[in-house]
């Protein structure tokens, strides 16, 4: 087995000719959480999208440089099976408004068109719902439309969906910032256990919330990294200026 | 300083009332035209007008069942033509910015402006001369493309408001575009789209001008598309310019059948969309 789950090396990307993420290198060690920190507009967005290839969507996306999933080239992947392999879940919850609950956790097997067994929904189902802490609260309902669900709910349904993939990791786009203090708990704690089995990358601006739940921290700025160091390291000791003035919060 | 509050209130007030007084005067003539068309319409309705064939002239009795299947037919034909292409144009548009698509929507709208009796000519020039006769066929491709416009636009309009965040759901969980497209995006907009082709179909359905050289219209009952049908317009325009007053009446009798039909389906189409809104 590779000795990182994931090899960032020198990568940058832009939108129309304009670099927002310059030359970026990271190696993420398997089953950790890695904060992504820093102020507002200096990438960290754009960054983790090139992970899954969501940034190419964007109409006049550019990216170059090089980044390996346990050792393999994710340019030189498709990039649906690459997706597969690297779930996501995104600022604003999003179930899929026309589908139900249970159709919602197996949605990316029904929209790539992969047939399964009544047993073997069954069973994805409950297991993903358990491992995103829904599942004693939906059991009851699973025929039910998942915009019925309250926010936090949402959002951990659209952790569900991820993770009945099988993902070898997981990006989160501040994952909780549209959520109330409670449903924000809830999630951190999810975070805590999921890393045991997946790979977790989580963009926040709440800084008490990286130094919760996540291993290592890597601090952005103007597209650079910074500084990435293990968060506990980071937190007390900052080797950066500028990655301890954000810490303190001077900017941001 | 002087308040005028007293006076701000005054005119709004007369605003106000002039906003409704013109409301009424819009309505009034509403009104009558379908006070009009029930009071003479609804002593022609009766199980014949439905279950029966026209009657020579003179003759009383008879019905419209021609021009009933016949509209049918017609509209049936106008569907399954206007809805697919309607809907592929209509996802373009809404997905694709930049000249070549900002051309196709001025064509879209042009072609929303263009009178119906040319778009009944165009369907006389490349459907009814090459096949060498009037048909529902040519008279539903006429519908067919005077509706094309309204599925375009419905399905654009509907399309734009679906969340961004949707689709990239569906392509972060490694859907293909297409399926994206047509399993999440296209589900989501589903009752914007339907309610566009029901008012579609509302507009095309009293077109009488594009008919008059394509379906043509047919006494007897004919399920051949190939071959002139009736329609409700149809029977309609023909009957009120006959000097027989059974047919008068009978042209009144389709005509409430046909306003029902139009009112109905867009009561329907508007349900969905308040529906939707809210
Ligand atoms: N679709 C786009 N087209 C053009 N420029 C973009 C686009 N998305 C982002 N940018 C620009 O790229 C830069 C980085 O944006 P990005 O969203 O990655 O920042 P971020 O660190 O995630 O910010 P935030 O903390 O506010 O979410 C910003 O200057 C932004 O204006
Ligand atoms: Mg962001």
């Amino acid at each position: 087995m590779e000795k990182y789950v994931l090899k960032v090396i020198d990568l940058s990307a832009g939108y129309s000719g304009n670099w927002v993420v310059k030359n970026v290198s990271m190696d993420v060690p398997h089953n950790k959480a890695i904060a992504i920190m820093g102020p507002s507009g200096c990438g960290k967005s754009t960054f983790i999208r090139c992970i899954n290839r969501m940034h190419e969507v964007v109409p006049g996306a550019s990216v170059k440089g090089k980044i390996l999933l346990e050792g393999e080239d994710i340019f030189e992947m498709h990039p649906v099976k690459l997706r597969r392999r690297v779930g996501m879940v995104f600022q604003r919850p999003n179930p899929f408004p026309t589908m139900n609950i249970y159709d919602n956790v197996l949605a990316g097997y029904i929209l790539n068109g992969i047939k399964l067994k009544k047993e073997e929904k069954d069973r994805i189902v409950e297991q993903s719902l358990k491992n995103a802490f829904l599942w004693d609260e939906v059991k009851a309902s699973l025929y039910k439309k998942g915009t019925f669900l309250s926010g936090g709910q949402q959002q951990r349904l659209c952790i569900a969906r991820s993770l009945a993939m099988n993902p070898n990791i997981l990006l989160l786009d501040e994952p909780t910032s549209a959520l109330d203090p409670k449903a924000q708990a809830m999630i951190e704690e999810l975070i805590t256990e999921l890393k045991k089995t997946v790979t977790i990358i989580l963009v926040t601006h709440n800084r008490a919330q990286a130094a919760r739940v996540s291993d290592y921290t890597a601090f952005m700025f103007l597209g650079e990294i910074i500084e990435f160091d293990d968060t506990a390291k980071m937190f007390t000791a900052p080797k950066d200026k500028r990655t301890e003035e954000y810490l303190t919060g001077k900017f941001g | 300083m002087r308040d005028n509050t007293g006076i701000r209130l005054l005119k709004d007030r007369v605003f106000k009332s002039i906003i409704i007084i013109f409301s009424f005067a819009v309505i009034i003539p509403l009104g009558l035209i379908l006070f009009g068309i029930v009071k003479n319409g609804i002593s022609a309705i009766n199980w014949d007008l439905f279950t029966k064939l026209p009657t020579p002239p003179g003759e009383a009795g008879g019905g419209i069942l021609n021009s009933i299947v016949g509209s049918l037919i017609l509209i049936l034909i106008a569907v399954l033509l206007s809805v697919p292409f309607g809907i592929m144009l209509g996802i373009f548009l809404s997905e694709n910015k930049g000249r070549f698509a900002d051309v196709l929507g001025i064509l879209v709208n042009t072609l929303q402006g263009v009178p119906s009796i040319v778009i009944g000519i165009v369907a006389y020039l490349w459907v009814v001369k090459p096949l060498g006769g009037f048909s529902a066929l040519s008279g539903g491709i006429a519908l067919g493309i005077m509706m094309l416009p309204i599925v375009i636009k419905s399905t654009e309009e509907t399309l734009k408001l679906i969340p961004f965040s949707l689709k990239e759901a569906a392509l972060g969980l490694g859907a293909s575009y297409v399926r994206t497209m047509f399993k999440v995006v296209l589900p989501a907009g589903f009752s914007g789209i339907l309610s566009g082709i029901l008012l579609g179909i509302a507009r095309i359905a009293g077109e009488t001008a594009p008919l008059l050289f394509t379906a043509f219209g047919n006494p007897y009952l004919n399920l051949n598309i190939f071959k002139p049908v009736d329609s409700l317009p149809l029977v309609i325009f023909n009957y009120s310019m006959s000097p027989y007053d059974d047919w008068h009446r009978i042209a009144w009798g389709a005509s409430f059948v046909l306003v029902v039909m139009v009112l109905v389906l867009n009561i329907i189409a508007r349900l969905r969309i308040w529906r939707n809104m809210s």
